[in-house]
């Protein structure tokens, strides 16, 4: 467990952040710019001391001005990789990865060389390296001192689109493979739908909401965040068969409730994250017969919301434990008569798995 | 080529010159690195100091000199008293003389140099577990590297090329405190001996040239190596 309680005035920005976060997986902090993201994780890092507060890693305080600790970054153990890659211009790829490995452990080493695919960059120099490839070495060089907690500020954010690209799968590993638990600075919704498992979100220095990105997609304070046609619903499900005639993956919400999406290269029982945009979603009283629409659920409305700058009704409904918000007309709302506790069918139109394994 | 004598001055200008940049280096950084990196009270007052012998006339510090750290001056009675050590009229004063006019230049390429060095390079190594000093030594100091080479090659120029201070401070001991321009002024100072004059002439401008060269190709090769940061 990793808890936050620290206050910081930063010009204009007065970040106050009280939070506990899992000490696995991959958790996405995310805001708008000037919000405070970095100025947490700096905090995190030992490089910026907090007016008051403290923070614990594990049994580990790091921080406690009630007490006056304030351990310096290099004793924290914790990895930070920045936006810019910062590696060392004189020293080889090599050099810079193993600038913070206190004992030399070869398996690791090739282990974390291995994962990144920077094996035929050891012996050049960064300043020969293309974006991706220097954060590449950036991430191999936080993982190789064996942090108990990685940081990484927008790693993605200064590299072009081909270059996002080719550095995203590799994350995608990361996020799999290796057990340190990262703190993911990030104001790209795609970027958490494909790495993380919890998120914060924090506006003017405070943390808005946090929790599982799943519920925290569906909640209120996330609708701000997406425009209409961005609206979805984010739900996990089990892989279970491939259909024997068409290219199709049958994936499970509960025992009851199925969903068929584009054939997905996983084991049976295997967890993905399926997304649902809610202009995909339509809501029927009686269940449709022959129909072109494959993904048809039982529903309950859970809430109904009217946005009525637009005329559009968004409806939450419950299919088991799982959300799923439907975009309508009012003029459709209307007709049916929609009401809290009403049992429908939900009709999918499109639904993509976030999660998607490249290895 | 050389007669003995001009080797003899040539030697003696190399060696006190070399000498003085060298035990000047540790402290130049140290200066350097204060007025870079540092904010204290009396950092104006320090750096004036340091700069003090660029505006100086070089006959008054050799003045100063001469009295702080001859025999009867402060320091150099309790030098002489506590290590037996002696600086007027030795080679020894002539090294702390010109020491002290070349190093304002040394400081300041060595601090501008400082000033170029990326901090969050510094700050990426210290969460890589790198403690202040093994940072100032694995990053900091290399990649300064560049300016303190131009430092310490202007500086042992402008050493080479010291008159007034040393004359002053140590006079003009053929073999003990005569280096390439003393020598010079003395030829100078005699009758009918100009061509030696121009022969000395001719040596200093030759070794000003060489290094000025060597300074600015260890500037470049130096640089190549910590190039393109990233």
């Amino acid at each position: 467990m990793l808890t936050i309680d620290v206050q910081k005035v930063l010009g204009s920005l007065e970040l106050d952040i009280k939070l506990d976060l899992p000490m696995q997986g991959i958790t996405a902090i995310f805001g708008r710019s000037g919000t405070g993201k970095t100025s947490l994780i700096n905090v995190l890092s030992g490089l910026s001391k907090p007016d008051k507060g403290s923070i614990q890693l594990g049994d580990r305080i790091l921080c406690d001005s009630a007490k006056g600790i304030f351990l310096p970054p290099e004793k924290r153990k914790i990895g930070y990789v920045f936006q810019d890659a910062r590696l060392f211009p004189h020293y080889t790829v090599a050099g810079n990865l193993t600038y913070g490995c206190c004992d030399k452990d070869q398996t690791h080493f090739d282990d974390v060389v291995r994962l990144l695919g920077i094996d035929s960059l050891l012996q050049r120099y960064p300043s020969s390296l293309s974006g991706g490839e220097k954060q590449r070495v950036a991430i191999g060089r936080a993982l190789l001192m064996k942090p108990d907690m990685l940081l990484m500020d927008e790693p993605l954010a200064s590299l072009d689109l081909p270059r996002k690209q080719e550095l995203m799968p590799y994350l995608e590993k990361l996020a799999k493979q290796v057990n340190t638990p990262i703190l993911y600075v990030t104001h790209s919704l795609d970027e958490i739908l494909r790495l993380a498992d919890f998120m914060v979100m924090i506006n003017k220095g405070q943390v808005v909401v946090a929790g599982n990105v799943n519920s925290v997609w569906g909640s209120p304070e996330m609708r701000p965040w997406l425009p209409a046609k961005e609206q979805s619903s984010l739900i996990s499900a089990r892989v279970n068969q491939t259909h024997p005639d068409y290219a199709l993956t049958q994936v499970m919400l509960s025992h009851d409730a199925c969903l068929w999406v584009s054939k997905l290269h996983r084991p049976r029982g295997e967890w993905v994250r399926v997304r649902i945009h809610s202009n995909d979603v339509s809501i029927t009283k009686a269940k449709p017969e022959q129909t072109s629409i494959r993904n048809i659920l039982m529903a309950r409305i859970d809430k109904i919301l009217s946005v009525n700058e637009e005329e559009k009704v968004a409806v939450r409904l419950r299919v088991g434990e799982a959300q799923l918000w439907a975009n309508l007309t009012l003029w459709a709302a209307d007709e049916l008569c929609l009401k809290v506790g009403d049992e429908v069918f939900a009709q999918i139109k499109g639904v993509s798995v976030t999660q998607d394994d490249l290895a | 080529m050389l007669t003995d004598y001009e080797l003899q001055a040539l030697l003696l200008s190399l060696k006190i010159s070399g000498v003085a940049v060298l035990v000047s280096l540790p402290l130049g950084i140290l200066c350097a690195w204060l007025l870079a990196r540092c904010q204290f009270h009396g950092k104006a007052i320090l750096d004036g100091i340091v700069h003090l012998p660029l505006v100086l006339p070089p006959v008054v510090i050799g003045y100063l000199l001469l009295t702080l750290m001859g025999r009867q001056g402060i320091i150099g009675r309790t030098l002489y008293d506590w290590f037996g050590l002696t600086f007027s009229f030795s080679w020894r004063g002539a090294v702390i003389a010109v020491a002290v006019v070349s190093f304002p230049l040394m400081v300041r390429s060595i601090r501008l140099a400082l000033e170029g060095v990326d901090l969050k390079l510094e700050q990426a190594a210290r969460t890589l577990g790198a403690s202040p000093v093994k940072v100032f030594f694995t990053i900091t100091l290399p990649l300064t590297l560049p300016g303190i080479l131009t430092g310490t090659i202007l500086a042992f120029a402008r050493a080479l090329g010291e008159f007034g201070a040393t004359i002053t401070f140590v006079s003009n001991i053929p073999g003990e405190t005569q280096t390439i321009p003393l020598a010079m002024f003395s030829f100078i100072e005699t009758p009918g001996a100009e061509t030696e004059a121009a022969r000395l002439c001719i040596i200093a401008i030759v070794i000003a040239l060489a290094s000025l060269l060597v300074s600015e190709w260890m500037t470049r090769m130096a640089r190549n190596r910590v190039e393109a940061q990233c």
